[in-house]
């Protein structure tokens, strides 16, 4: 009855290919295309980053599979890697792609609660990465002014062009800030639904601090998300209008102020980092405690943590501003701040230390998976520290430093904690096995070749390598050793870590072929997701389920198996009593 | 049937319809808070060169419009009012004063800015700047910027009424009125923010 009451109030209705696979309103068919979506514009951002990596490696020599690359191509290259990077493949596959699947299976629902609007933020975002796409190929190129969007180089369409209105707004840069703003209004979209839907729809028992830390960590994001981003809305139609009008909103000739974009961008800029990152930890809470087989150590105190870091990330932004002549004392505030933000996270890392400890740790694909992440990401977060001090970040801003400070939180984010992801949940949305010794194999050279690419970087930066030139002849100081050959190390890495991520495409073909059947619950996890079948039905759930239990109940000698299922009711007779006590009030919406 | 009605729905939780916007009303608040923040930000900056601008908006024209806006919300109220007793008649004829209240509103809106451009207050203001006067001419790229947006949010508004009166006028999804009302009264708030900033601070 659940499953068939959503819908149209029929119990039983035709999907044809369309329905099911293209205009899909279900919420796994969603979660899976924007995945799809995101990866494959991983892949474009791949191989831009191997384009300008092989430039700055070997400046001036025809690069492989591109040709030759001239300044103006290499500054686009590197605009839209990062923009590609952040807004279309950590927004898509983390936030979108995992929330879309996991927050109704977690908290046992039929589906979002609104899947037209949910359906609809899909197709504007595919609308978005066309647009973006569609940004290379006009006349005059794509972007080429950074991924930041830092006027004057953003503003200058209408000044560059005739003062033409159809010119202006065809031009690289306006078609690139119209694709921000659609993937903005499409995740706002999905905000607004991911927050409704844990808010209103969970199942029966499940109370806040049964949900499973993914959840609370996706809409503590999605909270985040949608109150940063909003500035930027308007801050981007004001960059539009500069551009295809001609107002002087950034432009210091006319009054204006390019500071208020870096305000608006970095107010949301900032907190993007813990949207990413609070889904990416997620992740990263599920699967060490099914694979250490304990609960998860001070569970609402890592919540009440990550909240505080929600609302500490609103208020440093301008940490990223220390060059751009903000005044003195207000650095300091925004570097205090940024520095008091690490302690919620080492909160969350301390916690999740603890839950390995003692633990019987089994090692799976997904689990090391995890560890790396935990492993690199300390890093990333230790050197963020150094930059968060604006005494140093006055020297290393805009070097290579903050290039490899910034892959090495971004990258573990983005690439490791979705293949945790990806080797844990395959099964269980696919209902096929992947095969776990490539897994393994593709973490470590993964693992080996990022390292190699990004770790060499730091001391680049530190010797003052920029990291906006296309190339460093006249550089006197970077063109010596060991920094050359530093160089081309990170560059044949990078090579390599595009390369290892095809044992990932191989696996993922190997096992959709598979004729076996996933099992439903293969890893004994206790969440509400793995107590229904392989892959969910439509409705998730045959029977309404409800909740008894916490979500990391594991190892309880009390109990015959290692874990206890979420909606395992111990107190069987009991079942009806309760059932007429969570029985919905009918009238709850026709009329209020 | 609506979407509303799944088995998994708590007691006593708000209905899902009026918590989604709600949610949309908080995004949209910060939408209108950065741009009036930027716009106060250069204002406490050049304080003399844009009260000199805002001195030639229409004070009048923007009252109008207040009156206009306030009285739809008390429109698109007994229309809610009317929805919760499901009469269906009533609904819709205060639904259409409403409309005919943001059609109203528009219209001033059209008169004010043809005031305004033929005066040579534009978007970019092309006659300001060549007087040399740029920072005035940023007070109108402000002015056209808020407001439209507003208006956009206006038309937005009264489309959803519309598609909202066509299932009413079936008997069916009454609970929208309500949904749509909130989102209205929201218009009407930024409204209440922008007439003082624009209009009144001379």
């Amino acid at each position: 009855m659940g499953q068939a009451i959503h819908l149209n109030g029929n119990g039983h209705h035709e999907q044809s290919f369309w329905t099911k696979y293209l205009f899909s309103t279900d919420h796994k068919t969603i979660g899976m295309q924007y995945i799809i979506t995101g990866l494959f514009m991983a892949a474009i951002g791949g191989f831009l980053a191997y384009v300008f990596r092989m430039n700055l490696a070997f400046p001036g020599e025809a690069i492989p599979l591109f040709g030759e690359l001239g300044p103006q191509q290499y500054n686009m290259l590197v605009t839209n890697h990062g923009m590609i990077m952040v807004l279309w493949v950590a927004m898509p596959i983390l936030v979108s792609g995992l929330g879309n699947l996991l927050i109704p299976t977690m908290i046992g629902t039929d589906d979002m609660a609104f899947p037209t609007v949910n359906m609809l933020s899909y197709w504007i975002f595919l609308l978005s990465s066309v647009v973006l796409l569609a940004s290379f190929f006009v006349p005059g190129g794509g972007f080429a002014g950074g991924w930041t969007l830092y006027p004057p180089l953003s503003a200058g369409a209408y000044a560059d062009t005739s003062p033409d209105f159809f010119t202006a707004l065809f031009s690289g840069t306006s078609l690139f800030i119209l694709a921000v703003a659609l993937e903005i209004v499409s995740m706002l979209m999905g905000g607004i639904n991911f927050l409704v839907t844990t808010i209103n729809k969970r199942a029966p028992g499940m109370s806040a601090f049964k949900m499973p830390v993914m959840v609370w960590f996706l809409c503590i994001a999605s909270l985040d998300f949608m109150f940063s981003v909003a500035p930027l809305v308007a801050g981007a139609v004001m960059l539009l209008f500069d551009n295809i009008l001609g107002t002087g909103f950034y432009d210091p000739v006319r009054g204006g102020d390019p500071v208020l974009f870096q305000h608006l961008f970095w107010f949301f800029g900032h907190p993007e980092v813990y949207v990413i990152l609070l889904p990416a930890l997620g992740v990263i809470g599920e699967i060490i405690t099914v694979f250490s087989r304990k609960p998860l150590f001070a569970y609402r105190t890592i919540v009440k943590l990550s909240l505080i870091a929600a609302v500490l990330a609103i208020v440093v932004w301008a940490h990223h501003q220390f060059i751009a002549g903000i005044d003195p004392r207000m650095a300091t505030f925004f570097s205090v701040g940024t520095i008091i933000i690490s302690i919620p996270f080492a909160g969350v890392f301390l916690s999740y230390m603890a839950t390995l400890w003692g633990g019987s740790i089994r090692f799976s694909a997904a689990m090391i998976w995890a560890l790396g992440f935990i492993g690199l990401f300390l890093i990333g977060g230790l050197t963020g520290l150094f930059l968060g001090s604006n005494t140093f970040d006055i020297y290393a801003h805009d070097t290579y430093f903050v290039v490899a400070h910034f892959h090495y939180t971004l990258f573990p984010i983005v690439f490791f904690a979705f293949f945790a992801a990806f080797y844990y949940w395959f099964p269980k949305f696919v209902g096929k096995q992947l095969n776990e010794k490539l897994g393994k194999i593709h973490f470590w050279l993964t693992f080996v070749f990022f390292n190699g690419t990004f770790f060499l970087l730091f001391f680049n930066g530190l010797m003052g390598q920029h990291r906006r030139v296309h190339d460093y002849s006249l550089f006197s100081n970077v063109i010596q050793e060991p920094y050359i050959t530093f160089e081309k190390i990170s560059t044949v890495c990078a090579i390599l870590l595009i390369v290892s991520q095809f044992i990932f495409l191989y696996n993922l073909v190997i096992s959709l072929r598979k004729k076996e059947r996933a099992p439903s619950n293969p890893w004994n996890a206790a969440t509400l997701e793995w107590q229904t079948s392989s892959p969910p039905p439509h409705g998730n759930f045959p029977v309404p389920v409800k909740v008894y239990h916490g979500p990391y109940e594991y190892s309880n000698p009390s109990f015959s198996l290692d874990y206890v299922p979420q909606n395992y009711d111990e107190r069987i007779m009991d079942t009806e009593s309760k059932q007429d006590q969570y029985e919905p009030t009918a009238d709850i919406i026709s009329t209020t | 049937m609506s979407q509303q009605q799944t088995l998994s729905v708590p007691p006593k939780a708000i209905p899902q319809g009026r918590l989604g916007i709600w949610i949309l009303i908080a995004g949209e608040l910060v939408i209108f808070g950065g741009l009036i923040a930027a716009y106060l930000m250069n204002r406490l900056r050049y304080p003399d060169q844009w009260s000199e601008q805002a001195a030639h908006t229409s004070t009048f024209f923007g009252a109008f419009n207040t009156v206009v806006l306030l009285f739809s919300s008390y429109s698109i109220v007994r229309a809610h009012a009317a929805a919760t007793r499901a009469q269906v008649n009533k609904v819709l004829v205060w639904m259409s004063i409403t409309i005919g209240c943001g059609l109203l509103f528009l219209v001033n809106k059209t008169i004010e800015y043809s005031g305004e451009i033929s005066h040579g207050f534009t978007m970019t203001s092309p006659r300001l700047q060549e007087a040399g006067n740029q920072i005035g001419s940023l007070f109108w790229s402000f002015y056209y910027t808020m407001t439209g947006l507003h208006g956009t949010h206006v038309l937005a508004g009264m489309v959803a009424m519309l598609i909202v009166m066509a299932g009413v006028r079936k008997g069916k999804n009454l609970h929208r009125v309500e949904l749509v009302g909130m989102y209205w009264h929201m218009v009407d708030l930024i409204w209440i923010f922008l007439f003082p900033l624009l209009y009144i601070a001379k």
